[in-house]
């Protein structure tokens, strides 16, 4: 399945965040989204996924979502979004719940996400028993439990410090060898967006247009630290955002 | 130690109360003994305090001759079923103004209106309406915990996670799931602290309510007590009060241990 963003422009009264954003993700590919603080990315991310419209464009889907997907849009939000009064467990299987299926399968939908993250053992604990590493990988875990056909990670890793982001990026690449699903990654993180996109979308500042599209030909599973075409696209990257970086530095921030 | 070298003050601590073992039982005990003290030494008149244990003889006598169980019976029934249609329909009304605009714009400036009114002031009007009987009595409980419940309700639900509640969205749950399985346990912190000031009120216009035309109750022993200067029985019926607001905060107390056990 592919999903299409056309000409998508949206404002808040008279103030502009989004300005003629078009873009296809393609089934299987990982889409980073790299902007500076409110350039309207998670705007765009939450028009993608249908939580809210934009004012003028639209989201389409192309092709049939697959099969089994129980929810094909589904997000992975940066503040884990876990509901405190359940274990990691039923964290997973909430959105499983009101699907028809037997005890047992739902059971073993739920293992198998939580054995893809690594947290089988932890099924029975509550998030504030989890330090937020752990919490990530139980909401990736909730979001692949509904097998989407995409997901919208709306920055996943910044709620996180600098080493646990290194083992999520890990993950997150292993998962992606296991089985490539199709992502859309809001970040403002160059290193991550370099790290884990097929295809780096640059977004300007406000009013959020895309600059540039650079693909990223090395495979995912070989990005490492240090790789010279992957530094030669960094410094790329960043001479493209550095300007615009220091200036959202310099404003103030008075907009949601 | 060198002369110029001296110890960093320590300027921490406090601010974290800990607990002390036996305090709570030296201070009742320290009051006791103050009281016995000021009766047994003629600080106060016996007839406007009864010793310490003419108070313990009241109540025992009381136990045994089942007078303290008719007495509790009655007041029990009345704050269950009161309490608990004010409760209920708090808790609707809580929940719709929540959820929904319509109901927040009409009904939370009747039920900010009705908040401020001393609820015993309704006493006489019930009874005009319901007669002198227990209807009036319910209706007086119901009526002074509905407006706390309300607002603890839609408090509660104003105050749940609205990024969990996206979450829940984005998952393509229905709407039931989500004020059942989001919204309610949101929720439920404050519905708990809702009925914990709502028990406390209904208890208060229970006695209020007893003390009009009331054979039986805590409320009606007090005042039947007061009118023939028996102040010792007087007494235990205002410690039966207190056994009776400490056992239902207590009882408040396990059910927020056992439903809010994932703070």
């Amino acid at each position: 399945m592919e999903l299409i963003a056309e000409k998508i422009c949206h404002a808040y009264g008279n103030l502009k965040v989004l300005d003629d954003v078009s873009l296809t993700i393609r089934s299987g590919e990982i889409v980073a989204i790299l902007g500076p603080s409110g350039c309207g990315k998670s705007t765009l991310l939450r028009f993608l996924g249908g939580l809210e419209r934009p004012t003028s464009g639209q989201v389409l889907m192309a092709g049939a979502p697959p099969a089994l997907s129980l929810n094909p849009l589904t997000y992975v939000f940066q503040d884990f979004a876990l509901a405190p009064w359940r274990t990691v467990f039923g964290n997973v299987a909430l959105p499983l719940e009101h699907h028809p299926m037997s005890a047992a399968e739902r059971m073993e939908r739920v293992m198998s996400a939580l054995a893809r993250v690594n947290l089988t053992d932890f099924a029975h604990a509550y998030p504030r028993q989890l330090s937020g590493g752990m919490k990530q990988r139980a909401s990736i875990a909730r979001a692949l439990a509904v097998n989407p056909a995409v997901l919208l990670m709306d920055e996943p890793l910044s709620a996180l410090d600098a080493q646990t982001r290194e083992l999520l990026m890990d993950d997150l690449t292993r998962l992606w060898g296991e089985t490539a699903f199709t992502a859309v990654y809001i970040t403002h993180n160059l290193s991550e967006a370099v790290r884990l996109g097929h295809r780096v979308v640059v977004l300007s500042r406000r009013p959020g247009r895309i600059r540039q599209i650079v693909p990223i030909d090395v495979p995912i599973a070989e990005r490492r630290e240090g790789h010279p075409a992957l530094a030669e696209t960094t410094a790329r990257i960043w001479s493209l955002i550095r300007e615009e970086a220091a200036e959202a530095d310099r404003e103030l921030t008075d907009v949601a | 130690m060198s002369p110029d070298l001296k110890p960093v003050p320590f300027r921490g601590g406090g601010f974290a109360p800990r607990p002390v073992r036996g305090a709570a039982a030296a201070a009742f005990l320290a009051v006791l003994l103050l009281w016995w003290a000021a009766t047994r030494f003629g600080w106060i008149s016996p007839i406007a305090l009864p010793r310490p244990g003419e108070v313990a003889t009241a109540v025992l006598d009381m136990v045994r001759s089942g007078e303290l169980w008719q007495h509790l019976a009655a007041s029990l029934a009345r704050l269950v079923v009161g309490w608990g249609i004010g409760a209920m329909f708090g808790l609707i009304v809580g929940f719709a103004i929540g959820l929904s605009s319509l109901a927040r714009a009409t009904a939370l400036p009747l039920v900010s209106a009705l908040f401020p009114i001393p609820k015993i002031a309704l006493l006489p009007l019930f009874i005009i309406w319901f007669g002198i009987g227990e209807a009036s009595k319910y209706a007086t409980i119901a009526f002074g915990v509905f407006s706390p419940m309300v607002i603890a309700a839609f408090g509660g639900v104003d105050a749940v996670d609205r990024g969990l509640i996206r979450m829940a969205q984005s998952f393509g749950m229905p709407t039931r799931d989500i004020i059942r399985k989001i919204v309610l346990p949101g929720a439920m912190p404050a519905l708990l602290s809702g009925v914990r000031i709502s028990a406390s009120i209904g208890i208060i216009l229970l006695t209020a309510a007893e003390m009009i035309g009331a054979q039986y109750g805590i409320g009606a022993l007090v005042l039947a007590a007061g009118n023939l200067m028996q102040v010792d029985r007087l007494l235990a019926g205002v410690l039966f009060l207190s056994a009776l607001g400490l056992t239902v905060s207590l009882l408040i107390g396990i059910a927020e241990k056992t439903l809010l056990k994932w703070r």
